[in-house]
This record gives C-alpha cells, structure tokens and sequence, in this order.
C-alpha cells in the first residue's frame, strides 16, 4: 500500500510536468490550430540554458530558473515571428513541417555546441532533504513539481478567464475574424499564446531536468511526444483537459512501470489513449463540434 | 493516350533511367562505394514515400505511423527468410516469399488498426497512427525467438527460458533486433519500387482513388453522393499499409542488424518530410523529394554535425517559400517580369488571368 502512494505521487509529480507542457501545445493549437512540434524542444533548450547558467560560478540557482524561463521566453516568440507567421493562412501540413524543421534546427544546433552525450543535470534542489509523510517518503522535487504545477495552473486559469489579455486569447481561439472585428489584435494574441506556452516549458524543462537529471539534444522529444499525447488526451484546445490529461497520463505512465512492465509503459500510455479516442473521439473535455454542410 | 496515362510513364522512366544511370556509374567506379551503397536506401525509401502519399495526399489523412506498418513487414519478412533459411536456399525465391508474407502482414496489420483509427479524423487521427507506430515499436522490442532442435520458442518480454543451449540460435532477441540473411539486391528493389509505383499510380486513378479523393476533398458531399467513405478509406490505408511492409522486408534483408529502435516517429516524420515536400498526391514529386533529400546531407557527410542544421534550415526555407502568401506574391511579380515571360510557352501568355 505504501509502495502504491508512492509511485501514485511520483505519477502525479511525473503528470504535473506533462501538464505543463501540455498546456503550452493546448494553448497553441487553440489559437493558432497547429500542432506545434518544436515544443519538446524549447524544453531542451530551456533546459541547457539552466544547465550552463548554474555551471558559472556566480551564478545562483534561483537566477539559472529565471534565465531559463526568459530564454524560453522569447526563444518562443521568435520562432512564432520567423517561422510560422508567415504561415498564419497555408495549410496546416505546411506549418506542421515547417514545425518538425524549426525542431531538427534546435536539435542540431544544441548538439553542435553540447555534444551529443548526455550530461548531468544538478537539481535546483540537491540540498534538500527528503520528506517523509506517513511512512512515504517523497523527494524534494517532487514536491516542488507538484506544488509549482498547481500553483502555475491556477495562476493560469485566473489569468484566462478574469484578465483582458486571457479573454482576448479566448476570443481568438474561438473565431478569429470576429475577434479582430471586436478591436482584438490578433497577431499579438497569438505572440503572447506562444510566450506563455514557451514560459511555461521553460518552468517544466526545470522541473524535468531536476526529477531526471540528465539532459541531451533530445530530452525534451519524448516528454513533448507525452504532452502531445496528453493534450489529446484531455481534448486538444482545452485548458482544464490538458491539466486533467497531463496528470492521468503521468499516473498511468508510473502505475504501469510499477505494475505490468517497464519496457511496455510507453505502449500502455498509447494504447489508453487509443481506447479514450475512440470512446470519446474528442478526448475527455474536448467540444464536440458537428460539421455543417 | 490519356494524360494521367503519359504522366505516369514519364513518372516510372524517370526512376527507371536514375536508377539506371546510377548503377552504370557505379559499376564504372565513378560513383564510389559509398555512394552506390545509398542506392537500395534511396530505392526503398522511394516505396515508403510513395505508399505514404496513398494516405497522406490521396486520402488526406495525416499519418505519423508508416514506419509501424514497415516495422510489421521487416520483422515478419525478416523472421520467415531466417526460419526457412535451410531450407529454401534459393536467395530470389526466398526474398519473394518474405515479401508476400511481409506484406500480407503488413495488410492485415493495416486493416485491424485502420478500423478504429479511419473512425476518428484530422489530428486524433495523427496521433492515433502514432500511437500505434509507437505500440507496433515497443512490442517489438520485446519479442524474443530463439530456435533449437526442439523447434521454434518465442516468448514475450524476456528471453526464452529452458531451451537446449548447445543448438540455440538467437532468431529475434528483442532490442537487438533480428539478422536477416541479405537477400535484397538493386535489381530486385527498382523491379518492386516500379511496381508499387504502378499500382499506387493506377489507384490513384481508378474508380477507388477518385473515390478517396472526393472523401479527402469535401467530406459530407462524397457521402452525400453514395460513396461508401469507410471502404475506400480503408482499401486506401491497407494498400499504403501493405507497400510499406513490402518496403520494411526489403529493408530488414538489406541491413546485417536491424534494432525496432529504428522504427520510430522520427521515422515516419522523415518520410512525411519526403511527402509534403514533394507535393501532396504528386507521386513524381515524392520520387524527386526522396532522392535529393536522402541523398543531400549523405553527400555533405563531410560537414559532420552541421549537415542537419543546414538540412533543417532548407527544410524551414522552402516551406517557408513555398506556402508563405508573402513569397508566394514575390514569385509572381518575378515571374511577371518581362525576361520570364518571354521563357514561358505561348499558349500561356494568351492564356486567361492568373490565380
């Protein structure tokens, strides 16, 4: 009993990472309907970027945190401004290429100045003893991904559903030309969507890099695959689906490792998501939208 | 002569006459080893690309796990040609056989999963196939064969236990994948290669291809109109399913080790990138995509790390050139400009407005 709580919290620490990067694919494809696969790797980015910033020796950790997220930040808008502006009107495929390129361009670019080889990753929390709650002991970085998830998505959700901005993106994802015809700026909506998506990959990719210490060129491929699939999950384009999603999918993933196999876990995940889908097509929260003639 | 007819000669001389020209030079050395070695890569690449586009410029439907499919009928072939191994000698008859039964396996394959999956549309669908790419790739990884004088053990997520160690022979050990005798020869992949593409061209225009591409086009009036929209989506993603299987067992005969790590997403992204690349439903296209893409960073190899960042930043710039309204209006007005116009073919210039 005490084993399951404990890879129940690892799950939901595991699912709250997921949730965030989710949220950055949930956000984007609502406002701009594409699937943006260079997602995965702004983590790794993020997650170099904090990596060299704590090996300086003047550097404090909280400073490395913020460095990240600003890079992330902006890394973010700029690949929105050069890469899929241009874009707004072609196809989805298109755009959706144009994503997978942006993606093997960070890859590569990251492994041209890091190397392919995996490097170790240290904490933002190394320091940090342990906590145990009732014979469980739980890391500190679980901990802290949980309790900054939450923390980040009601933040978020107050955002949305209370600030100007946060209506305007919702506006935007429903229906673009009335949102602009009600004195919406579209194109700084949607440079905003991809910076708060981005900020928050850049929070997950410190939160990743410190339950998993260890980053490489592709860290951040697998996890953004994840949160793909988490997105779905919960019905892309729905904020509350990618938290719910995000979580399940973390649980599911850890539950599986523990119980069943550890090798088959990816194909379990899959295959939950599979049967969701084709209960429910539009995932768990997802709008059914019935096509008009 | 139709028109679809001519064009579809054309498509097959062109890959007939590369295929040629490349392997004269490479019999008269002017190639080098090592670019004559691409030649059956590209081949099957070309198979993959093409039996893509079936799904993806025909049918309309984004589909991120073709590498599954090839996946299916790599291990299958691969797992036949190493059983019958002593007993069909024959190398030809032996690839032959595998690649039915590759690709009847493949099919089958195709056929289970294309039933949930064409129930869903547009990105579920996406990552439905990916989903199942990623499924077909993990089981694989955890299939063990193993043949002894007792027969044939196969377990499942761990190597075979109580075999008679003296005469075990590894067939498929898991990650490591299997080593299937290398049967597959130039010849052999140009001859399949012009047959897929014969099929999958008289497809596209029969009375199947118009069908999936009135579905692709507008949904709701091909149904309308009494096209039964769930066979011909199906017919289309099991013949895709099958020519990639057909591909994977050409593959799996070509290399000494094949591991299932290779067939992930990265995989199929690839072939995609070949696809949209090439043009959507333009099988020509396809072709030429394959070959210059697969065979530009393998010429630049000498540039090491930077070759795929030089590959990703053609890739964002001829997107970008191709689809992006802002390029696209810088194109017409050069093409406008006088010295072109005077290239072009009368016919056109008489010709009405431009879009």
């Amino acid at each position: 009993m005490m084993s399951f709580i404990s890879y129940l919290v690892n799950g939901i620490s595991l699912g709250s990472i997921y949730a965030l990067i989710a949220l950055g694919y949930t956000m984007v494809y609502g406002i701009a309907k594409m699937l943006n696969f260079a997602h995965g790797d702004i983590i790794m980015v993020g997650g170099f970027t904090v990596f060299t910033a704590m090996s300086t020796e003047w550097c404090p950790v909280w400073l490395s945190v913020v460095i990240g997220i600003i890079v992330c930040t902006l890394l973010g808008v700029i690949v929105e401004k050069v890469a899929y502006k241009p874009l707004r009107n072609a196809s989805p495929l298109a755009v959706l290429i144009t994503a997978i390129g942006v993606s093997y361009l960070l890859q590569n670019v990251a492994l041209i100045i890091f190397g392919s080889a995996s490097q170790s990753f240290t904490s933002v929390v190394k320091n940090v003893a342990p906590v145990t709650i009732g014979g469980v002991t739980i890391s500190m970085e679980t901990i802290i991904s949980i309790v900054v998830s939450v923390i980040i998505m009601i933040c978020l959700t107050f955002f949305i559903n209370k600030t100007k901005a946060g209506k305007a993106m919702l506006a935007v994802s429903e229906d673009k030309g009335a949102a602009q015809l009600m004195g919406i700026n579209v194109n700084s909506t949607i440079s905003l969507t991809f910076a708060i998506g981005s900020a928050l990959a850049g929070v997950a990719s410190v939160l990743l890099c410190s339950s998993y210490p260890q980053i490489s060129p592709y860290t951040g491929s697998m996890p953004g695959i994840k949160a793909f699939v988490a997105a779905v999950f919960g019905g892309i384009g729905s904020i509350p689906g990618a938290m719910i999603g995000g979580i399940l999918l973390g649980v599911i993933e850890n539950l599986s490792k523990a119980y069943i196999s550890s090798q088959l876990s990816d194909a379990i995940v899959f295959l939950v998501l599979i049967v969701v889908l084709i209960v429910k097509p539009t995932g768990i929260m997802g709008k059914n939208i019935n096509e008009k003639v | 002569m139709k028109k679809t007819t001519k064009n579809n000669i054309v498509t097959c001389g062109i890959v007939l006459v590369f295929f040629i020209i490349c392997s004269i030079l490479s019999s008269a050395g002017i190639l080098g080893s090592k670019l004559s070695g691409l030649l059956i890569p590209i081949g099957i690449y070309i198979i993959l690309s093409v039996s893509l586009n079936l799904t993806v410029g025909i049918l309309g439907e984004l589909s991120l796990g073709h590498a599954g499919f090839m996946c299916v009928g790599a291990y299958v072939g691969g797992v036949f040609s190493i059983l019958v191994q002593d007993t069909v000698t024959s190398p030809i008859v032996r690839i032959i056989l595998a690649i039915i039964i590759g690709g009847i396996a493949a099919a089958i394959f195709g056929f289970l999963i294309g039933i949930p999956v064409l129930r869903l549309r547009g990105d579920y669908l996406a990552i439905v196939t990916l989903g199942f790419g990623e499924i077909i790739k993990s089981i694989a990884n955890n299939i063990y064969i193993t043949k002894d004088i007792n027969g044939v053990h196969f377990s499942f997520a761990a190597p075979v236990a109580d075999i008679d160690a003296a005469s075990a022979v590894d067939i498929f050990k898991g990650a490591q994948g299997i080593k299937a005798p290398q049967d597959t020869t130039l010849l052999l992949v140009v001859i399949v290669l012009m047959i897929s593409l014969i099929v999958i061209m008289n497809l596209v225009d029969s009375k199947t291809g118009r069908a999936c591409m009135a579905i692709r086009d507008n949904y709701i009036a091909a149904q309308s109109v009494g096209i039964n929209v769930t066979k011909y989506r199906l017919v289309a993603f099991v013949i895709s399913a099958a020519i990639a299987g057909v591909a994977g067992v050409l593959y799996s005969h070509s290399l000494a080790v094949l591991a299932p790590k290779k067939f992930d997403y990265n995989f199929s992204i690839l072939i995609l990138v070949f696809v949209v690349l090439g043009g959507l439903g333009s099988m020509r296209g396809s072709v030429i995509a394959t070959v210059v893409l697969y065979a530009l960073p393998e010429i630049f190899r000498e540039l090491g790390d930077y070759r795929m960042l030089i590959y990703a930043i053609v890739l964002i710039v001829m997107m970008l050139f191709n689809n992006a309204p802002y390029f696209i209006s810088i194109r017409e007005r050069i093409a406008a400009l006088p010295f072109f116009q005077k290239l072009k073919p009368k016919k056109k210039a008489v010709g009405g407005e431009s879009k």
